[in-house]
């Protein structure tokens, strides 16, 4: 144990002699010197005066010289049986086996001190080599092995201790092509590439199906359903609740054709969800409400719609607003919590792209989750709807929540430990409506709008050329930051060197350029 | 007729339905019965197939050292206070010696610590053949026997051979006076002086309530691959390697420091349970002794524990089959751990886990108080009743004499 090895140092603290016998330790045997021990005592001091000169030690090197085997045989025999040692002094180590010789780890030597009695045994106590393989460094063969185990082994425990029977997750995605869309729409698609159930996603899109969508789903590897949807997405923040509704409802009527088994989701392609969420929502049985967390974003960073935020008193987090059930001590369902758009009242955003802070309805639809067979025609004992799927289609009227789809909302289902805990985070960040982006962000061919850099940072630039500079600048961009290390002539120049300093700018100087770095 | 033939299809039907699910669900059971050499062995209830007295030992023997030292009931080696607190209240216990099966001496011999907590074996063999000398001398059954009868709990590092230091231990060799007791101690390797035949090996004390309060959700995910907290080299005395864990743990961090994989350190966090909970395999190598309280820890947390000890006798070896549960490795076979263990078959390590995931597996490496049905206890007294009965040669003729009373070093005849 290695507390012995504490105990041993305690006690070789109390004693002068090293490795010697504690003065409580009652197992000396006197102080016979047989000539042999006096022989080896000398030879022993005259092995550390010669270590003292050199350095180092050398006596295992000649040990090993004198008596080494093979590579592979790491053990010598013992120098005395285990009969002679019990008479023995306490002094009864072979002395060139001293911890006083030098070690070196991928010497294939050892030597050993005492042997167990009885010969069958093939462990012997003393000093032994530290086994070093030629490459000490990781294998990626067994990485990747090790990773398939756990994997394996993580399956196991989803199957033991997860939710039994799986079923289908089923994402209902409205989007739109637009500046911010790639951004949003990646981090729902991770996410949903991380759920370990199955998936489908049913994807919306407004203004029909288009190849920049299409190519930001196609790296998912998901099984996705991609579907227009005729309307193009208005520019007000009213208009575009409305026309979203209108894409799930049309998302659920698939879901009805198809007879789709699984649980719904609406998954708006700007929210961020935790992964506890799909855990989570496989326990619903019909309708199930978790609470959603919102952040009530504006890019003013002024001071009064900051105050505005904290003074906010909203159920239980006053910072951050959260959506969700309500239930009482008895963990039933006793109400609703909602955002209280009251202290941001005028000062909305009502166009996408304002700057001002977008607000959410009473209750978004993301926050809830539906069993798909509510939508079937012939399902037992489900809760009733409404109205009928086909019934509102071209309906003005405007759902807000899929509780108004229902006809009892008793039967909701509080999820996430009855509503306390936030499962995922609504947001709402658009760029202006009018805002440009390179199409599939690739930027080729060059961009609209080009300016020529008037001072490059880089004083040894060649001759501007019109035509380079653009790929110039996009290198010099990404090497900025070395050339204040990098100690050159250049930097003797006087009319030159204090553009070093300018690097910083040449950022601002290019508001429209986008780096190639790829 | 018609109506007692669909019932009887019925029947049929349903028992079919039945069987196939309950096979299913065995599939997906997640624990396994453990049967060990002796077979199916965890779960046997003591009480009714032995009887054990325990003999009344003045309290400078037991209850002042644990009063000068009330350290001795957290640290590892606390089983020897506690089996004496379980015996005194166990129904295996018989206040009639006569028909007594085994004889306990309570004599705590490692309950003489440093001011570090670490205990001095110096004066245990002195205090344990003091103790022999008492029950010898007012008790007519150690004379009997000559002790062939008697158990003694000794948990120290190697066990009855009183030292810490292998060489030392090795060379005192077990104490004479208890050469022909049965032994129960925590160090075991085969072929080793300080391992009698019939000796029963149990776990080292690890403190159950501070494990049960670090438990996680078991559904976790477990996403270490191989952990291992502790020390390779041991500087304050062997600072090159070699000697400590016979190079075994130096071997290790050498190979595997940079190795993702290997969650290897000296550090001491404070979630090291937690930790272990969220490994597929723990390292137990062997240190100055081959015995170890992490593979206690590792098969509490469910964790495979990777043994690298030559020829270690593990706890309760004849009633748990250890090869099946945990991975054992040759310390020449260091470099290789990873593959190794890499080399696992799937359904081998899913096995692992499920009996690792058993409850009397769990129970049976524990000292709880108040004890428990299945726990380490009632294992040393089953251990104890498969011995049973005892054979007549034991019994000695009046007069006759096998021990040698002053045998050993000079320094154990001086009276405690």
């Amino acid at each position: 144990m290695k507390l012995s090895a504490l105990q041993q140092s305690y006690m070789n603290r109390r004693n002068n002699s090293f490795r010697g016998p504690a003065p409580l330790d009652s197992s000396s045997d006197g102080s016979i010197k047989s000539p042999s021990a006096i022989f080896w005592l000398i030879l022993h001091g005259l092995c550390c005066l010669i270590s003292l000169v050199l350095g180092y030690r050398f006596s295992r090197l000649v040990f090993f010289f004198l008596f080494s085997t093979s590579a592979t045989n790491l053990y010598t025999s013992p120098f005395r049986s285990a009969t002679d040692l019990s008479q023995t002094l306490n002094f009864h180590s072979n002395p060139i086996v001293n911890p006083e010789l030098p070690f070196n780890r991928t010497a294939a030597t050892t030597t050993t001190t005492a042997a167990v009695t009885t010969s069958s045994s093939r462990v012997v106590v003393g000093r032994h080599g530290i086994r070093i393989r030629p490459w000490p460094h990781p294998n990626p063969d067994e990485v990747m092995k090790a990773h398939r185990i756990i994997e394996r082994v993580q399956m196991e425990q989803r199957l033991q201790f997860g939710v039994k029977n799986p079923k289908t997750v089923i994402a209902v995605t409205p989007t739109y092509v637009r500046t911010f869309q790639t951004l949003h729409l990646t981090g729902v698609m991770h996410s949903l590439m991380l759920v370990p159930y199955d998936l489908v996603w049913i994807v919306v899109e407004a203004g029909g199906v288009t190849n920049e969508t299409s190519s930001v789903l196609a790296k998912s590897g998901l099984r996705i359903i991609h579907v227009g949807f005729d309307q193009r997405m208005p520019n007000s923040w009213e208009a575009r609740h409305r026309l979203e509704t209108k894409m799930r409802l049309h998302a659920l009527r698939i879901v009805k054709e198809e007879k789709m088994d699984g649980i719904v989701m609406f998954a708006d392609d700007s929210n961020m969800h935790s992964s506890e969420l799909f855990d989570e929502i496989q326990n619903v049985k019909w309708v199930g409400a978790v609470s959603v967390g919102i952040l009530a974003h504006s890019s003013e960073t002024d001071e009064s719609s900051v105050l505005v935020i904290e003074k906010k008193e909203d159920g239980e987090n006053p910072s951050m607003p959260v959506q969700g059930p309500a239930c009482n001590a008895s963990n039933q369902l006793v109400g609703w919590h909602t955002f209280n758009s009251i202290p941001y009242a005028g000062k909305s955003a009502t166009y996408i792209g304002d700057r001002a802070i977008v607000l959410p309805r009473k209750l978004e639809w993301a926050g809830f989750v539906l069993n798909s067979r509510l939508f079937w025609k012939d399902a037992e004992e489900k809760p009733e709807l409404v109205k009928d799927l086909d019934s509102l289609d071209g309906v003005d009227e405007d759902i807000e929540s899929p509780l108004s789809l229902l006809k009892d909302i008793s039967v909701v289902e509080p999820l996430g430990s009855c509503g306390r805990q936030v499962l995922l985070w609504w947001l709402r960040v658009e760029a202006r409506a009018d805002s440009k982006f390179p199409s599939g962000w690739i930027v080729d061919p060059p961009l609209e709008i080009t300016v020529p850099s008037k001072r490059t940072p880089w004083p040894d630039a060649p001759p501007e050329l019109p035509s380079n500079e653009k790929v110039v600048v996009g290198v010099q961009e990404h090497t900025v930051k070395h050339s204040p290390k990098t100690r050159t002539p250049r930097s003797k120049r006087s009319s030159r060197s204090k553009r070093k300093h300018d690097t910083k700018i040449v950022d601002t100087q290019l508001p429209v350029r986008h780096s190639e770095q790829n | 007729m018609s109506g007692w033939r669909w019932g009887f299809l019925l029947l049929v039907y349903a028992a079919l339905i039945l069987k196939t699910g309950a096979v299913e669900h065995g599939r997906t059971q997640p624990t396994e019965r453990i049967s060990g050499s002796a077979g199916d062995v965890l779960e046997d209830d003591p009480v009714g197939r032995l009887k054990v007295f325990v003999y009344e030992l003045p309290s400078k023997y037991n209850k002042k050292i644990l009063q000068k030292d009330p350290r001795c009931l957290n640290h590892m080696f606390a089983a020897e206070i506690f089996m004496h607190r379980f015996l005194l209240s166990s129904p295996v216990r018989t206040l009639n010696p006569e028909e007594a099966d085994w004889f306990y001496t309570p004599v705590y011999t490692t309950c003489d610590l440093t001011p570090n907590g670490l205990p001095l074996p110096f004066k245990s063999p002195r205090m344990m053949r003091s103790a022999i000398q008492l029950i010898s001398s007012n008790w007519p059954y150690w004379n009997r026997t000559e002790g062939a009868d008697h158990f003694f709990v000794v948990p120290h590092d190697f066990g009855a051979c009183f030292h810490y230091q292998e060489e030392k231990a090795i060379e005192r060799g077990i104490l004479p006076l208890l050469q022909r007791a049965t032994l129960v101690q925590t160090f075991g390797q085969r072929n080793h002086v300080c391992l009698n035949e019939g000796s029963i090996t149990i776990p080292p004390y690890a403190p159950p309530q501070k494990m049960q309060t670090h438990l996680i959700p078991e559904k976790t995910p477990r996403s270490i691959f191989v952990y291992f907290r502790g020390l390779f080299y041991d500087v304050g005395n062997d600072p090159e390697g070699g000697y400590y864990a016979r190079g075994a743990r130096a071997a290790v961090w050498e190979n595997f420091k940079d190795n993702p994989l290997f969650d290897i350190s000296t550090e001491h966090p404070t979630t090291y349970y937690e930790d272990m909970q969220r490994a597929v395999f723990c390292l137990c190598p062997l240190g100055w002794a081959p015995w170890s309280p992490r593979l206690v820890e590792a098969v509490i947390f469910g964790c495979i524990p990777v043994i690298i000890a030559d020829d270690i006798v593990l706890p309760f070896a004849d009633a748990i089959p250890w090869e099946e549960i945990g991975v054992f490795l040759d310390e020449k076979d260091v470099p290789n751990l990873d593959t190794i263990l890499t080399s696992i078959p799937l359904d081998v390590i899913l096995r692992k886990q499920r009996l690792l995931a058993n409850p009397s597996m769990k129970q049976a490496m524990l000292f709880p108080q108040p004890a428990q049905p299945g726990d380490a206890f009632h294992q040393v007294l089953n251990g104890l009743a498969r011995k049973l009965p005892h054979e007549k040669s034991i019994y000695l003729k009046p007069g006759e004499k096998i021990l040698n009373w002053t045998a050993g070093p000079v320094g154990d005849l001086k009276p405690w």
